[in-house]
């Protein structure tokens, strides 16, 4: 094959790949054609790749091979093991992935010296900014929420320095976009402040604030991608990274309003923890044989599932509950804040995993005006989100997030570990109430408990 | 410099579509949505390619080879984390509860 047909194939094939994603992005967004979607931006992928080793004037195709199988058969290995609980730091971690092989695409460009004008320049070397930064706040994101690293640090001064890391390397930046002569050690030099500057903006950042971040750098890559493949000319690579890079930020903006927590303040001042007035009163408890009682004579009951429910893996134990419940008559519900699990929609994916019907499960603005109906709200492993200073009290850092209304039930029974603050450090004033009935135990074991008693009545 | 300016409208072109394409999402569908657009910048792998087939230098081939690496992780890993969660919507909406099947 000649050089002109070999790079006619490689353009219809990003062509097919362009348009498969952007239909498969567009499926993925029902739930109806959702799966259908995946498979066909799958396929996109699977062309452009085969028929990228046709692209002209390529060689090292051994080390191509070897890599594609080292990288592809480690993600195929771990990302086929992992639990639905974990998929949040796995989607991080292949993110940022992406984002280092965009800087590294141009760091490559960047050492191969200038025969790009300036425009092409300044992207290569912002591609390469915002890819090393999604990539090294990545993996600190990952290794968070995997439970590696439990505490968020800051420097004194923390906000001056990443600041200056920052502006230093963009300095830099604008002296390689500037210059016609490949600068080595610069060129290092920047992508070294860049990797620092992600793991700077990433290390003060808590776990509640984590899904806007693991948002924020998916977007991130998304540009970096589409920058570097301007720096390419290569068309698939602009579509699909702008794509998601503008798709990203859309959906970083939605979770930062359900959650509450402007990405700006999120930036400079890291998470907000503690804080808010203290909770006068005591938690009363209540055993299994009573807490089956309400539940069993109830006439409307509502779960309020939370990822402490996910992490002991107690959704299918719940499922059960829910079945005998049914089955005596009582209407069941569960309601999901859009932030419950760790990103919006995880909870879905979790219930869906225990095969609990779709039609039980009601979302914030559904179920809050039908809470004072309900007989018994069970609060299962959530916290924050049911938290009523959300709404009353002004000094504490939730204030104002979205909750769900569940103090407004007849009956409240939260089953929980321990007497711990939520996610945030912040008290729950629900756990006080008069009303409310504190079952302590593990998910798993407390809502097995549960069952055998409400078998008994 | 035409080219560059076809690739700027390219840009934004792509931006609206991203943005239209997210904006009536319901919420279950955030996650796998956002799992499925990281599969979709795995396209980067198709670059890190050429841009290791043009690699000279033993550091260009070193970077090219990490490039590729990386981008194959991105691909295959946001393809078989997505399609599972979504193999978790499988089951119609409206279909009957199965009567009395435990996990």
């Amino acid at each position: 094959m000649s050089e002109s047909v070999r790079m006619f194939l490689v353009q219809v094939s990003y062509f097919v790949a362009a348009i498969l994603f952007i239909l498969g992005l567009k499926r993925m967004s029902s739930p109806l054609t959702a799966q259908g979607g995946i498979v066909w931006a799958g396929i996109g992928m699977l062309v452009a790749t085969l028929f990228t080793f046709l692209y002209p004037g390529l060689g090292n195709f051994t080390w191509m091979i070897v890599a594609i199988a080292i990288g592809g058969g480690l993600a195929w290995w771990s990302g086929k093991r992992v639990a639905m609980t974990d998929m949040p730091q796995m989607i991080a971690i292949y993110n940022g992935m992406g984002g280092g092989a965009a800087a590294a695409i141009a760091a490559v460009e960047l050492l191969k010296g200038g025969h790009h004008g300036p425009v092409v320049m300044t992207l290569a070397v912002l591609g390469a900014l915002i890819g090393a930064v999604s990539f090294s706040g990545s993996i600190i994101a990952f290794l968070k929420l995997q439970g590696l690293m439990n505490k968020t640090y800051a420097l004194p001064a923390h906000n001056l320095i990443s600041w200056g890391v920052l502006a230093v390397a963009v300095i830099l930046g604008v002296a390689i976009a500037m210059s016609n002569a490949v600068m080595t050690p610069i060129i290092i030099a920047f992508f070294l402040l860049a990797l620092l500057y992600g793991v700077l903006m990433t290390v003060p950042i808590g776990g509640a604030d984590m899904p806007v971040i693991i948002s924020l750098y998916n977007a991130f890559t998304g540009l970096a991608v589409g920058f570097e493949g301007f720096v390419l000319g290569n068309y698939a690579m602009i579509i699909a990274g702008i794509v998601v890079g503008a798709s990203g930020t859309l959906l970083t903006q939605l979770m930062a309003k359900a959650m509450n927590r402007p990405i700006s303040k999120l930036l400079t001042a890291g998470s907000v923890q503690g804080g808010g007035q203290a909770i006068e009163g005591e938690q009363k408890a209540i055993e299994a044989q009573d807490a089956a009682i309400q539940l069993a004579y109830a006439s409307k009951v509502v779960i309020v599932p939370g990822y402490g429910m996910a992490v002991a893996q107690a959704q299918h134990k719940v499922w059960e509950l829910t079945k005998l419940l049914k089955e005596k008559g009582i209407e069941v519900k569960f309601a999901i804040h859009p932030v419950a699990g760790r990103m919006p929609g995880h909870m879905n994916v979790l219930l869906a995993e225990a095969g609990v019907d779709y039609e039980l499960i009601q979302d914030l603005e559904e179920i809050n005006p039908e809470f004072n109906t309900v007989d018994v709200a069970l609060i299962i492993g959530a916290n924050d989100v049911v938290n009523p200073v959300a709404r009353t009290d002004p000094s504490s850092p939730i204030y104002g997030m979205p909750i769900l209304n569940v103090d407004y039930a007849k009956n409240v029974i939260v089953i929980k570990r321990g007497k711990g603050a939520g996610f945030s450090g912040v008290e729950n004033a629900l756990f006080y109430l008069p009303n409310t009935r504190m079952f302590y135990g593990s998910g798993q074991e407390a809502v097995n408990q549960l069952i055998q008693q409400v078998k008994l009545l | 410099m035409n080219e560059t300016w076809a690739a700027l409208y390219i840009f934004l072109l792509a931006a609206f579509t991203g943005y239209e394409i997210i904006s009536r999402v319901p919420v279950i569908l955030h996650t796998p949505l956002m799992s499925g657009s990281n599969f979709v910048h795995g396209i980067v792998l198709v670059g890190a390619m050429v841009a290791l087939g043009r690699a000279t230098t033993g550091l260009e081939i070193a970077i090219g080879f990490f490039a590729v690496a990386l981008g194959a992780m991105n691909a295959v890993g946001g393809y078989v984390v997505t399609e599972r969660m979504l193999a978790m919507f499988q089951k119609k909406p409206g279909s009957e509860t199965k009567s009395g099947g435990g996990h």
